[in-house]
């Protein structure tokens, strides 16, 4: 199997391909039991043959019998032998599972089969009331054998329609061995009834050669129904069968080497449309180049406006290769959220809600990291929608609402950035029960005076839980405040709107790309910072006097009712030369895991786009500090990380 | 070397396909489904023509069907590419007008003997 190694990239082609099968399965059946038609069997079926077809060839035999037992079920269905009913629907779910765990374990390069597995697929045989056929292996039913055989072959009148050639068949029988044939023209008509594109041609050949007569038919295996085919031992030629070869191992064997060989290496899919808008991007960039070129030769001021367009022209086209460039790594968020409709599904049955699932905006594009990293806060968040948010039938009917409840998954483009919102109509937050716990638990006071936002706030801090009884679909130990994590390691943030009766908003806003931000440059002493653009919520110049001082040393100032600690980033991060006086510089207004706190910098220089390069892969991680970036005059500016800054004041707070 | 067109859906065995064929010096067209396929099938001239059978928008035994009807492809070997468990696919496919089968799974060695099989 030596040409298996150009041929790995497809196996890889062979599992992305097959888990989006696997998804158009997925949906199909859940629509399916929505009371889809028939058509969407045929879709089922169609992507189950596909992975039958490629695991076999691709080297993973597990799987395609596995398959086989699924698409056999299907095809009962498409056949009318079966109507569609819940416990089928449910069955497949499953298999599409099981297959999704064997892709994993295909990729990982682990064997395929699990208990898991062998239990549906046992399932799957008994549905189809047979048991699980052990492992195929195929012995092929010696032929009789002869030292030399006699075979008749009179083709059809229609055989060469079909693409077979007689010939090409007598050809390939002189493979197997020595042959004398001779034509019979017995059937040949007359001139003038001849068409020639009929073969009115007999043969009777002789092989001397000791084939099995396995081998015979099968030269002729493709034209068994249009010819008159008779192949007989020539007399006394017969020999006693030779013992059927040993099924071979090898290629099975070689081709799960290749499969470890074969570790998930991180491709994106890319349409050819935005290649195609790249390369046509990059055309117009060579010729403004060349027109841009011809200033080095000779410059005369009169061509100045030329030069001017020239650049103007580079740079629009710098930027519309940047951003498509970009749209690379941009993938639609249906892949994310396609995964809900069976986690809906599936909890609501358990929780005994009845749940419509509504999806907007799955055509928006996010960065392929930050896609690959939403789905879990996602997860949790529709978790507890459906668990916490939405209430049993009777009691939406007791609030005058429909049985039913809605969960709402959005997707959409806000500024620089992508909004995504999980929103569902049940009964919001629970106030008095969030305070209650919140006291409980020490990380407040009392109730009054909060604001409904402050509220909501609570609900992100570490450890905080308030369902009355834990169920195991919410409480696994994880909170909303890793869901804020996950976001803030993306760059995004999370916040929640509520109204009592009404429903609460989960809205999380993602940057568009994790490789460039948008940023604020900010000037301390000599240095200079990039303020997150999406962290900041105002920046303020403050009276000295407006500036409190607390015991321990911290300094507060009063915002929009609220008192916001002071991180001066020259003590922070050591800067010469920076101001000093507050009523010099300026604060600027940030919000990072939940906390606001205000950066006291010199002033502002500037908005830009920053080019995230790692400190961690140049030099180290430093606290508060995301990456660096280079400036338009090719010096280095720190990126601030906001989070991290409001979590090293929390500690410093602590000690 | 023969012009070889390739029909299937799935991009990894089409890409198996013509990864393998063109290794040994064919030159190959590729095509996504049946209704594709006719439309390369326009006005260019294949020795062989390899179809998967179960593919949307149009299938591979309609395809047949299709090209058969047209005089330039009368004699032109057209391969069908099944499955085991489809021995009635395998006659459909021939009724159609198909010239045989190859049947998966199949490695490249497999896919170049039959080719040189149907090619002489």
């Amino acid at each position: 199997m030596s040409s298996t190694g150009g041929l790995a990239q497809f196996q890889q082609v062979f599992i992305e391909e097959s888990l989006e099968g696997l998804d158009t399965m997925e949906s199909s059946l859940l629509a399916l039991d929505d009371g889809g038609d028939g058509e969407l069997v045929h879709t089922i079926f169609r992507a189950a043959h596909s992975i039958k077809g490629g695991a076999a060839t691709f080297g993973f035999p597990e799987m395609a019998s596995f398959t086989h037992e699924a698409e056999s079920l299907l095809d009962e269905v498409r056949g009318g032998k079966r109507a569609i009913d819940k416990p089928i629907v449910e069955l497949l779910l499953r298999s599409v599972d099981c297959l999704r765990g064997m892709f994993d374990r295909a990729r990982a390069g682990q064997p395929l089969n699990d208990a898991t597995s062998d239990d549906v697929r046992g399932e799957l045989a008994a549905m189809m009331g047979r048991a699980a056929p052990a492992a195929a292996v195929q012995g092929r039913r010696a032929g009789d054998q002869a030292e030399a055989w006699i075979i008749r072959f009179h083709p059809h009148a229609g055989m060469l329609a079909g693409g077979n050639d007689p010939l090409r068949l007598i050809r390939e029988l002189a493979g197997l061995g020595e042959l004398a044939v001779e034509a019979d023209l017995s059937r040949l008509p007359a001139l003038a009834k001849l068409d020639p594109s009929e073969c009115h041609m007999g043969w009777s050949i002789e092989l001397k050669a000791p084939v099995r007569r396995e081998d015979i038919k099968a030269v002729f295996d493709w034209v068994e129904d249009e010819c008159d085919l008779a192949i007989e031992p020539k007399p006394s030629a017969v020999v006693t069968p030779a013992a059927p070869p040993a099924p071979a191992n090898i290629a099975e064997a070689a081709a799960r080497g290749t499969r470890e060989a074969n570790a998930d290496s991180g491709s994106v899919r890319v349409s050819i449309d935005k290649i195609d808008g790249m390369i046509n991007l990059v055309g117009e960039l060579v010729i403004t180049q060349a027109m841009l070129d011809t200033f080095r030769e000779e410059f005369d001021p009169s061509r100045l406006a030329l030069l001017q367009h020239g650049l103007t022209q580079l740079a629009r086209h710098a930027r519309e290769l940047q951003e498509s460039v970009m749209g690379i790594r941009m993938l639609p968020i249906a892949s994310v959220f396609n995964r809900f409709p069976r986690l809906v599904r599936d909890l609501s049955q358990k929780l005994g809600k009845q749940v419509k699932l509504e999806l907007h905006g799955e055509q928006t594009e996010l960065d392929k990291t930050v896609l690959e990293k939403i789905g879990d806060p996602m997860v949790h968040l529709v978790r507890n929608a459906i668990d916490h948010g939405l209430e049993t039938p009777q009691k939406r009917r007791a609030a005058g609402k429909s049985d039913m409840g809605t969960l709402k998954l959005d997707a959409y483009h806000r500024g620089g950035n992508i909004v995504v919102e999980v929103s569902d109509d049940g009964a919001g937050l629970n106030r008095g029960a969030i305070v209650g716990k919140a006291i409980e638990r020490g990380l407040i006071r009392s109730g009054e005076g909060l604001s409904d936002e402050a509220v909501g706030e609570l609900i992100f801090q570490p450890g905080f839980s308030t369902a009355e009884v834990t169920t195991d679909l919410s409480g696994r130990g994880v909170g909303m405040d890793v869901v804020r994590r996950n976001v803030s390691d993306l760059g995004g943030t999370v916040t929640i709107r509520s109204k009592p009766g009404q429903g609460s908003v989960f809205t999380i806003t993602l940057p568009l790309t994790l490789a460039i931000i948008d940023g604020l440059t900010a000037a301390v002493g000599q240095e200079r910072y990039i303020v997150p653009l999406v962290s900041i919520v105002e920046s303020v110049q403050l009276k000295p006097e407006a500036l409190k001082t607390v015991v321990g040393g911290g300094e507060l100032f009063r915002f929009r009712g609220e008192y916001l600690p002071v991180l001066r980033l020259h003590e922070l991060f050591g800067c010469d030369g920076a101001k000093r006086a507050i009523e010099d510089g300026l604060v600027i207004v940030v919000e990072g895991d939940g906390s606001r706190v205000g950066l006291f910098v010199d002033g502002l220089v500037g908005q830009q786009q920053a080019v995230v390069k790692s400190l961690e892969t140049n030099y180290r991680r430093v606290q508060g500090v995301s990456g660096a970036t280079i400036l338009a005059d090719g010096s280095v500016a720190l990126i601030t990380d906001i989070a991290g800054l409001v979590r090293l004041h929390g500690r410093r707070k602590a000690a | 070397m023969a012009k070889i067109l390739a029909v299937d859906d799935s991009a990894s065995m089409r890409g198996m396909v013509a990864y393998t064929l063109r290794g040994a010096g064919h030159e190959v067209t590729e095509a996504e489904n049946g209704q594709l396929a006719l439309d390369a099938a326009n006005g260019a001239a294949f020795d062989l023509v390899l179809a998967d059978v179960n593919m949307p928008v149009m299938d591979g035994i309609s395809m047949v069907r299709e090209l058969r009807t047209r005089p330039s492809y009368k004699g032109v070997p057209i391969l069908m590419l099944t499955t085991e468990s489809h021995t009635d696919k395998k006659m459909e496919g021939k009724a159609a007008g198909a010239t045989g089968w190859l049947v998966k799974p199949f490695d490249p060695e497999q896919l170049l003997a039959t080719v040189k099989r149907v090619l002489g």
